[in-house]
């Protein structure tokens, strides 16, 4: 019996082999792909704005370099995974198009403020390491670009985690003052950390068919808990306290039970009335728009150079 | 006018004795522009030593769909490995 294309599809995933741009594919799980590995990139983007506040303000030049490339990392990573997006067979234009017009998302974090330099920390210590959480299963994901791409990024990510961290440890062995301001930054970037993971399981509807396409290798639920238990143990050396009167150590399971999310602050935030979200936006659109001329000078100058060899040409045969 | 930059395919060469690499793509204005760009995106960590780019359109793939009856003539020509061939084991260094 002639196998359907569904089917060899599926059986290609079961087998655990990787799907690369050219080959066959449902278009439920392209369309998937697109929006999953494009939110990624947008998210890559945004994420340069919370901390690229702070890149003149750093405390000493040791911080500053160390944030600057971290900054251009992001970038990096948002490049990747936009490269990825395109071998679907979207353009990158139509893609800045969408995220500039609203139309499609990023990640909810960067759409809360970076108020003090403590900040830099508790995002390179806990944003970055729920996102190294959700990244390196990705590394396994059917899609050969994008777990190509995953790959790259995560080499680069702990980098970004462990100078988040000394920032942390910096400020919790200084001044009282300094060790607040640590406090502070933990306070208020704990839930939108757990929150990155995205909804519960339950309220997930995509996570099965996700998971059956080896997209996804595990649920939210799952990399969120991961992730408290790996973070509980690491504000205990810093010396500071993860703001949630729920959180106990389970003796028998070794895991962490931890209060409920504020879901409705998420949905807030995803709709749009965070307290960045519209300066998140102008910023990305401004920094588009204001590179217009550089890309269109190089395109001219690119078309003008291709002309001159093409007169040269000519008069060489002439 | 198309407001995409055009697609490069940039391969990278990561120490000298080594094959260049593909890893992956960005858009530039010309060829030029394109290691320029393939310079910050693909080795900020020294991962290269040597960069080749080549305009997306100008590559030619094959067509994994036919995959099956474009490699199948390999399949029955076992003769073409060492171990075909049957050598007492006393043989040595062959």
């Amino acid at each position: 019996m002639e196998l359907s294309l569904e089917q060899k599809f599926q059986d290609k995933i079961d087998r655990d082999e990787r799907i690369e741009p050219r080959d066959w594919m449902p278009d439920s799980y392209r369309k998937t792909l697109v929006r999953q590995i494009s939110q990624h990139a947008h998210s890559e983007l945004v994420g340069m704005l919370p901390e690229g506040n702070w890149i003149s303000r750093a405390p000493s030049l040791r911080r500053k370099l160390g944030l600057m490339a971290k900054v251009q990392d992001e970038a990096g990573h948002g490049l990747y995974l936009y490269s990825a997006a395109e071998t679907l067979g979207v353009e990158r234009d139509t893609m800045f198009d969408q995220l500039h017009t609203g139309k499609a998302k990023y990640s909810s974090i960067f759409n809360y403020p970076t108020l003090t330099w403590a900040d830099i920390g508790a995002i390179g210590w806990l944003v970055d390491g729920a996102a190294i959480m959700n990244q390196v299963p990705l590394c396994r994901c059917s899609y050969g670009p994008y777990a190509r791409a995953m790959v790259r990024v995560c080499k680069e990510e702990s980098f970004h985690q462990r100078q988040g961290f000394e920032i942390m440890l910096t400020l919790c062995n200084g001044t009282p003052e300094q060790k607040a301001m640590a406090q502070d930054a933990l306070n208020r970037w704990w839930w939108p950390s757990l929150m990155m993971f995205g909804p519960n399981d339950a309220e997930s509807p995509n996570t099965k068919q996700s998971m059956a396409w080896n997209i996804k290798r595990f649920t939210n639920d799952e990399l969120r808990q991961r992730f408290v238990d790996m973070s509980v143990p690491q504000a205990a050396l810093l010396g500071i306290n993860i703001p949630d009167a729920d959180l106990k150590l389970d003796e028998e399971t070794g895991k962490y039970s931890f209060g409920e999310i504020n879901w409705d602050e998420f949905w807030q935030v995803v709709k749009g009335h965070g307290p960045c979200n519209k300066d998140r936006l102008a910023a990305r659109v401004k920094a588009h728009e204001d590179g217009a001329w550089v890309r269109e000078a190089a395109m001219a100058y690119a078309e003008k150079q291709e002309q001159k060899k093409l007169n040269t040409i000519a008069v060489k045969t002439a | 006018m198309n407001k995409n930059l055009p697609l490069y395919e940039i391969f990278i060469r990561s120490k000298n004795g080594l094959h260049h690499k593909h890893v992956g793509s960005l858009h530039a204005s010309d060829a030029q522009n394109a290691i320029m760009n393939a310079r910050d995106v693909y080795t900020r960590r020294q991962e290269g030593i040597s960069i080749w780019v080549i305009e997306s359109k100008d590559i030619t793939a094959s067509n994994p769909e036919d995959s099956d009856a474009f490699y199948a003539p390999a399949e029955d020509k076992v003769y073409r490995h060492p171990t075909f061939y049957d050598l007492p084991d006393e043989v040595k260094h062959m």
